[in-house]
C-alpha cells in the first residue's frame, strides 16, 4: 500500500517545539499569526467592496471571518496554555493561511471583480446561503444517501466476505463460483443500471443491488486471495494442536487473510460512491446525486457546489471510519497506513 | 527461572513411537527427491532420543511424518500401536520457526491449543504457568513482531508444553537463543522431561547439546537420510558438559557426521 501519512509525525514535531527558546517560539507563532491575517483579508475582502451579484450572507460571512481571524491570533498568543488545542493549532496554522487566502481570492474573483464567469462559479457566500436556506433539502437527500449506501454497502461487504472465504477455502466451491467471479466481476455494476431497474421490484432495491454488487467484487477477490496466502505453517502448527477444520478457517484463515480483506473493503467503498450517484441521478430520485442533477437542472450552480462539499465530506468519513475499524482490529500489525 | 509446576497431576507417562521401514520422497516437477529410506527406529515410552544429521538431510521431514502432517510413501509409524493417520494434540510439535500467530498475543499464541480443543476455559492458569516457565511473563500481552527471535522460540515452547504432549517433538527448539538461555532452557527441558514423562524426540544440530538431554542420539546420514548410528548416552542426570565420556562420545559421533578432521 501507498503511505498516506499526513498528521503523525508532524504532530510528534510540534509537540517538541521548545517553550523555552525565544525564536523557535517566535517561528512556531509567526504561521499563526499569519493565519490571522489571512483571514483578516478574506473578512475585508467580503466587506470593502460591494457584490456584483445579490447574495444575502456577504456581510455575515466577512464577521465570520473576523471572528475566525480572532480565534486564530488569541489562540496563537495563548497556544502555550491551551494544550493539544494550542499545538494542534500549530501544526495547521500553515494550512490556515492557505485557505484564507484562497478565499480571499476566490471571493474577489466571484463576488467583486467577476473575473470567472458568474453562474458557474458563484462566490462562498452563495454557498453558505444554500447551507442556510436549503438545509432541510439538502439534509433529507445526504439521510437517502446513507441509508442506500451503507445498506448496499454493508450487504456486498457481508456476501463478498463469504464468497472469498469460500473460494479461498473449498476447492469444489472455487470449481463453480471462480468462473462466475470472473465472467461478472469485471463488468462495471453501473452497466447493469437498465436491467436493473426494470427488473427489480423498486428503483430503491435495485440501487442497493447495484452497490451491493460494486462492492462485492474488490472484497471477494481480495479476501479468496488473501485466505489463498496464508502459509500452510500456520496451519501445520494448529492442526498439530487439535484444531478442526471450522477453527482452522476462523481462527486461523480469517485473521490472516483480514489486512488483504481491508484492502478489499477499502477498494469496494470507492466503487460504490461511484455507483451510488450515479443510481441516484438516475433511478432513486432522492439522496445527494439526485441534488446535483436538480440543481444542474435549475442552474443552481451554488448547490451543486454546495452538495459536492458535503459529499466529499461523507465519503471521506467512511474512508475514515474504514480505517479506524481497520486500525482497532489490526493493532497487531506494524507500520499500518494513517489515513 | 521460574517455578516448574504446570497445574495438571504430573507423569501422564509418554506413548511409544514405533518409526517402521520409513520411506518418503518429495515429488519436485516430476522428478523424486528420496529424502528418508527405510528408516527403522523403536522409542520406548518416556524416552528422550536425539537426532542429529547434517543440514537438508530430512531431519524435519521425519518429524513431520511423526507429527501425522504427511503419509509417509511407504512404512508405517506408530504411536503406542495405533497408526498415525493424522496429527493429534497427544504428539505436540515445535517446529524449527517459531511460526507464532501474528494476530495473536503471547498470551493467546500459548493458548492456542487448548482453544482449539475447547478446553481452554478449564485451564487458563496452565496458560499462564507455561509463560512463566519460558520467563515471558512480562510479555503476556505483546504481539510477536514485538519478541526477539529468542523470545518467540521460548513462546513456541511453551505453547507446545501447554498441551501437556504424551510426545513431544521439537525442531532444533533452542537453535536461535543465546548461550546463556540456552544452557537455562536445556537444563528446564530435561527437568520438565524427567518430571512430565513425556517421549521426547529432538532434532539438533548441536552434538553436545544431543549428549546433554538425550538418552539416545540417533546419527542420520546425507539425504536420503538413513539410520548411520545409534548411541546409548548412559550417564545419569544432571550431566556435566566436562564429562570425559561425553566428549568421547561427542568425538566420535563428530566423526560419523565427517568432522574428525576439525576436532
Ligand atoms: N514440501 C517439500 N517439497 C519438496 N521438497 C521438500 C519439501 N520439504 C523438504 N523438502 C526437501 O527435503 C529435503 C530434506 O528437508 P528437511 O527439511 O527434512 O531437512 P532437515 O534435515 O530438516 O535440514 P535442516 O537441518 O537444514 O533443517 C531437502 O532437500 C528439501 O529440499
Ligand atoms: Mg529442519
Amino acid at each position: 500500500m501507498s503511505t498516506y501519512s499526513l498528521s503523525e509525525t508532524d504532530g510528534a514535531a510540534a509537540r517538541q517545539v521548545p517553550v523555552a527558546q525565544p525564536r523557535a517560539r517566535l517561528r512556531a507563532s509567526a504561521a499563526g499569526f499569519v493565519a490571522g491575517m489571512a483571514w483578516i483579508a478574506f473578512g475585508l475582502s467580503c466587506l470593502v467592496w460591494e457584490d456584483v451579484g445579490d447574495w444575502s450572507r456577504t456581510q455575515a460571512l466577512g464577521i465570520s471571518a473576523f471572528v475566525i481571524a480572532a480565534f486564530l491570533i488569541v489562540g496563537t498568543l495563548g497556544a502555550d496554555r491551551l494544550g493539544r488545542l494550542g499545538a494542534a493549532l500549530r501544526q495547521r496554522a500553515p494550512w490556515l493561511s492557505a485557505l484564507g487566502l484562497v478565499l480571499t481570492l476566490w471571493e474577489l474573483a466571484t463576488a467583486k471583480f467577476a473575473w470567472l464567469p458568474l453562474p458557474f462559479f458563484p462566490p462562498p457566500q452563495a454557498i453558505i446561503e444554500v447551507y442556510t436556506d436549503d438545509l432541510p433539502k439538502l439534509l433529507d437527500s445526504v439521510i437517502a444517501s446513507v441509508k442506500l449506501q451503507l445498506g448496499g454497502y454493508l450487504i456486498g461487504a457481508g456476501a463478498g466476505f463469504l464468497t472469498g472465504v469460500s473460494i479461498g477455502w473449498s476447492r469444489s466451491v472455487g470449481y463453480w463460483v471462480h468462473p462466475v467471479l470472473r465472467f461478472i466481476g469485471p463488468l462495471p455494476a453501473t452497466a447493469w443500471l437498465p436491467v436493473a431497474f426494470f427488473t427489480f421490484p423498486s428503483s430503491w432495491s435495485a440501487s442497493t443491488f447495484l452497490i451491493a454488487l460494486a462492492t462485492a467484487f474488490p472484497v471477494t477477490v481480495l479476501t479468496w486471495s488473501g485466505v489463498a496466502s496464508v502459509s500452510n505453517a500456520y496451519y501445520d502448527v494448529a492442526r498439530t494442536l487439535g484444531a478442526k477444520p471450522s477453527f482452522l478457517v476462523t481462527k486461523v484463515a480469517i485473521p490472516a487473510a483480514l489486512p488483504h480483506v481491508f484492502v478489499g473493503l477499502f477498494m469496494g467503498l470507492g466503487a460504490s460512491f461511484a455507483v451510488l450517484v450515479v443510481a441516484e441521478m438516475i433511478g432513486v430520485k432522492a439522496g445527494l446525486g439526485w441534488y446535483l442533477q436538480w440543481a444542474q437542472g435549475w442552474a443552481a450552480y451554488a448547490n451543486m457546489y454546495a452538495a459536492l462539499i458535503v459529499m466529499s465530506l461523507l465519503c471521506s468519513g467512511a474512508i475514515t471510519l474504514l480505517f479506524r475499524a481497520r486500525d482497532r482490529l489490526l493493532v497487531w500489525q506494524k507500520g499500518v497506513v494513517k489515513w | 527461572m521460574v517455578a516448574l509446576a504446570l497445574a495438571e497431576p504430573a507423569a501422564r507417562a509418554g506413548a511409544a513411537l514405533d518409526i517402521a521401514h520409513v520411506s518418503h520422497a518429495f515429488d519436485i516437477d516430476g522428478a523424486m527427491l528420496p529424502v528418508l529410506e527405510d528408516v527403522n527406529l523403536l522409542i520406548e515410552p518416556g524416552e528422550f532420543v536425539a537426532l542429529l544429521g547434517p543440514s537438508g538431510c530430512g531431519k524435519s521431514t521425519l518429524l513431520r511424518l511423526v507429527a501425522g502432517l504427511e503419509p509417509p510413501r511407504s512404512g508405517a509409524l506408530r504411536e503406542d500401536d495405533i497408526t498415525i493417520r493424522g496429527p493429534h494434540p497427544s504428539r505436540v510439535v515445535v517446529f524449527q520457526d517459531p511460526t507464532l500467530f501474528p494476530w495473536r498475543t503471547v498470551w493467546d499464541n500459548v493458548a492456542l491449543g487448548l482453544e482449539a480443543q475447547g478446553i481452554l476455559k478449564r485451564h487458563r492458569r496452565r496458560v499462564d504457568e507455561a509463560i512463566a516457565l519460558v520467563g515471558l511473563s512480562a510479555f503476556r500481552n505483546a504481539y510477536p513482531h514485538q519478541l526477539s527471535g529468542g523470545m518467540a522460540q521460548r513462546a513456541a515452547l511453551a505453547r507446545a508444553l501447554v498441551n501437556d504432549p504424551k510426545v513431544l517433538v521439537l525442531d532444533e527448539p533452542l537453535g536461535k537463543l543465546d548461550s546463556l538461555t540456552r544452557i537455562t532452557m536445556q537444563a528446564e527441558l530435561v527437568s520438565l522431561w524427567q518430571r512430565k514423562g513425556f517421549t521426547t524426540l529432538l532434532v539438533t544440530h548441536d552434538a553436545e547439546e544431543a549428549l546433554f538431554l538425550a538418552g539416545r542420539v540417533i546419527v542420520l546420514s546425507e539425504r536420503p537420510a538413513r539410520i548411520k548410528a545409534d548411541i546409548a548416552v548412559d550417564r545419569p542426570y544432571p550431566r556435566h558438559r566436562g564429562d570425559p565420556y561425553l566428549a568421547d562420545l561427542r568425538r566420535m559421533i563428530l566423526g560419523l557426521l565427517g568432522l574428525d578432521a576439525t576436532w
